[in-house]
């Protein structure tokens, strides 16, 4: 039996980390990921934890942190937002390529200038080629069982790799709603115990880490990491799998909704998807043939399954809550037009850079979107791919 | 396709190995490794001992990077030159001038 | 947004507890087995600026993640934001405003630029000072809302907050009996409903 609670998300995810009782914390504080390193440092003073805390003077730090704590043999965890992702960055590159299995809960908000502490997906973006498994929530529940998986995942040693475990800052991590927990023995027992093959702090066989790579193995190294990554699709549907069988809640790589005979459809990330499924319902009931894909896992990239679910789709939205400022589209939009490259049939493509910097997303910037998806099915044309949905002047 | 963890020894691990044979991250899981990589290739000044001035403090020990200054019986000996890369922190910190360092060359 | 939904926007002022009572809201309809949602709208931060919060409460999971911008209820935490904010945009006219002042509802209607449904009034302040000795007017507020909305259902609100101040205060019991005072005053001294 799950136990009913209302949490927000960034409760959701302290409260899991006290179920897993991780060896090491360190954090560093920063909007909207706060809260989530002060309620565990709540739980290590209750004693209800025996993670070792620690206190550092930057994010830089927090991450160096982790990835000593974890080298030494240690499960690390840390949680961050925004500029703290930023400041992290060198670090993000080590702890992928020395193979160490970190834990970051990251709360996404915006990267600055100008100054803003609201929630888009610049920040995890940025980061994705950091070599990292990157888990995307819709709201708390979704953060609370992305974080229960993670470890099962970056541990596993065909993997190897860290993992962040992504949700939206304020309107997911600020925000109490209903929520199913898991018992903390089951948790336990999911979650198990990390024991790495090597690592500094063994007796028997001591090892050194992170060493200067030259030229006739980083390469190789490099390599590594790409099967790592590769490896990660399968152990990560197994991990789903199990879960499910364990809590009764099923995930898959992406979440489809309404997609049998969908005509025209969204492919979306995080807490907007929830208010685009309203749209999509609101849509159906007048009869039109809409859909939506959320995309819950964003490294490793699941192609395949994006390409499988857009088959019979004739006009499609990507909606991108980070831009490239490459003038030419977001991320996600052009990790989506790369995927379907090559296969038969394609949908028309178009990209929405949506919710820049905490701008609210109504379904009724969704039912905007499928108005203009309407407007290409019917007249054929695409015209301008890469938008900005909610830009006053356009 | 790698799957799993699988160690491979540093001294069988060489500018030949393919991606799967080598460690993960590149983890080196034994000590003693520096054998395997002969600095004194790098060298352009050469220490030169002086066995009357040692006192056999063995302060030079520790402080060399590499494995230059072998021990035995709890006395040091002539350089290992194929591992001295004539850096002169031995001759720095030797308080007897036991250790020359200047010449030019091997 | 489908029928059973109760959206309801609170704007105070920041310090007030604004925020607070919306979550308290929220945790009232989540503990009689409502699907709650209960969130602050961040912006610049300081205390005394104008705050807006927002709670949707249902009998099936809301997966809206939005503001909301037609509510069916609107709070005023304090009577002031009427002349800076417009508090009643969007707001259904077969729904209600609470206001938190000592003044008639028909008295305050003319600031409300037209709104022709409901305005209640509950005198917060003076409620609280009388039973709590201190002006925490989200206390009053939040049974006000509940009196009003009937989101939950007053009998099962009362004993639900008796226990969760029980719980709350359990190191200084002697404030839950004002607390109860306060909230159960608050529900019968609602205006215009």
């Amino acid at each position: 039996m799950s136990i009913r609670e209302r949490l927000s998300g960034n409760e959701a995810i302290a409260y899991c980390l006290k179920q897993i009782n991780p060896d090491v914390m360190g954090a560093f504080p920063i909007t909207p990921s706060t809260e989530i390193p002060q309620y565990f440092s709540a739980y290590v003073a209750n004693g209800e934890v025996d993670t070792e805390f620690v206190a550092v003077e930057s994010e830089h730090s927090a991450m160096s942190c982790c990835i000593g704590a974890e080298a030494a043999g240690a499960r690390a965890v840390t949680a961050t937002s925004s500029c703290g992702l930023a400041l992290m960055w060198e670090m993000l590159y080590i702890a992928a390529s020395c193979r160490l299995p970190i834990t970051l809960a990251c709360v996404n908000r915006t990267l600055s200038g100008p100054i803003n502490i609201n929630n888009d997906h610049s920040d995890s973006m940025g980061a994705r080629d950091a070599g990292w498994i990157q888990i995307y929530a819709e709201n708390n529940q979704e953060a609370y069982d992305n974080m229960c998986m993670a470890m099962r995942i970056g541990e596993h040693p065909d993997v190897m790799l860290p993992v962040m475990v992504c949700q939206d800052g304020f309107i997911t991590s600020h925000a109490i709603e209903n929520i199913e927990l898991l018992e903390d023995e089951k948790v336990k027992a999911f979650v198990g115990e990390y024991k790495p093959a090597e690592y500094l702090l063994h007796p028997d066989h001591p090892v050194a880490m992170g060493p200067y790579d030259t030229q006739p193995y980083y390469y190789e190294h490099k390599y590594q990491q790409v099967i790592a990554m590769e490896n990660a699709k399968e152990v990560i549907a197994n991990v789903f799998k199990e879960f499910g069988e364990m809590s009764g809640r099923k995930y898959d790589f992406i979440e489809k909704y309404m997609m049998d005979d969908a005509e025209e459809a969204i492919v979306i990330i995080g807490s907007s998807a929830g208010t685009a499924k309203e749209a999509v319902k609101r849509l159906r009931a007048e009869g039109k043939k809409v859909g939506l894909i959320k995309l819950r896992v964003f490294r490793p990239f699941p192609a395949a399954q994006i390409v499988e679910a857009l088959k019979g789709v004739k006009v499609v939205a990507i909606m991108d809550k980070a831009d490239s400022f490459n003038a030419n589209g977001g991320p996600l939009f052009e990790e989506v037009c790369t995927s379907l490259i090559g296969e038969e049939n394609i949908p028309k493509v178009v990209n929405y850079i949506y919710g820049i910097g905490g701008r609210d997303v109504s379904v009724e910037t969704i039912e905007e979107v499928f108005t203009n998806l309407d407007e290409i099915l019917k007249t054929g044309n695409v015209g301008q791919k890469y938008r900005h949905i909610g830009v006053r002047g356009l | 396709m790698i799957k799993g963890y699988s160690y491979t020894k540093a001294a069988d691990i060489n500018d030949q190995s393919k991606y799967y044979e080598m460690t993960p991250g590149g983890v080196i899981g034994e000590s003693g490794t520096a054998r395997l990589t002969k600095t004194g290739e790098w060298r352009t000044v050469t220490p030169v001992f002086i066995a009357d001035k040692c006192k056999q403090c063995l302060l030079c020990v520790p402080v060399c990077p590499d494995v230059a200054i072998p021990v035995k019986d709890g006395k040091r000996g002539e350089f290992d030159l194929e591992y001295c890369k004539g850096c002169g922190i031995c001759a720095n910190v030797c308080p007897f001038d036991a250790i020359e360092f200047g010449k030019e060359g091997k | 947004m489908s029928k059973n939904i109760v959206e309801i926007r609170w704007h105070g002022r920041g310090g007030q507890g604004a925020k607070t009572a919306s979550l308290l809201l929220a945790d009232a309809a989540f503990v009689t087995g409502k699907y709650v949602q209960g969130f602050p709208e961040y912006g610049p931060e300081r205390m005394g600026a104008p705050i807006t919060a927002y709670n949707r409460i249902s009998d099936e999971r809301c997966t809206v993640h939005s503001n909301i911008y037609y509510p069916d209820y609107v709070a005023v935490v304090d009577e002031s934001l009427l002349e800076s904010v417009d508090v009643t945009k969007g707001l259904k006219e077969d729904g209600a405003i609470v206001i938190n002042s000592a003044k008639d509802p028909e008295e305050l209607r003319p600031l409300l630029k037209g709104y022709k449904g409901k305005v209640c009034t509950i005198d917060a302040r003076r409620i609280s000072e009388e039973t709590l000795g201190k002006n925490f007017p989200n206390t009053p507020m939040l049974a006000a809302m509940v009196k009003v909305t009937q989101v939950v259902e007053e009998n099962a609100f009362i004993q639900q907050m008796e226990a969760s101040y029980k719980h709350k205060f359990a190191s200084k019991p002697q404030v839950i009996e004002g607390n109860m005072v306060a909230l159960k005053r608050s529900m019968e001294e609602v205006k215009g409903l």
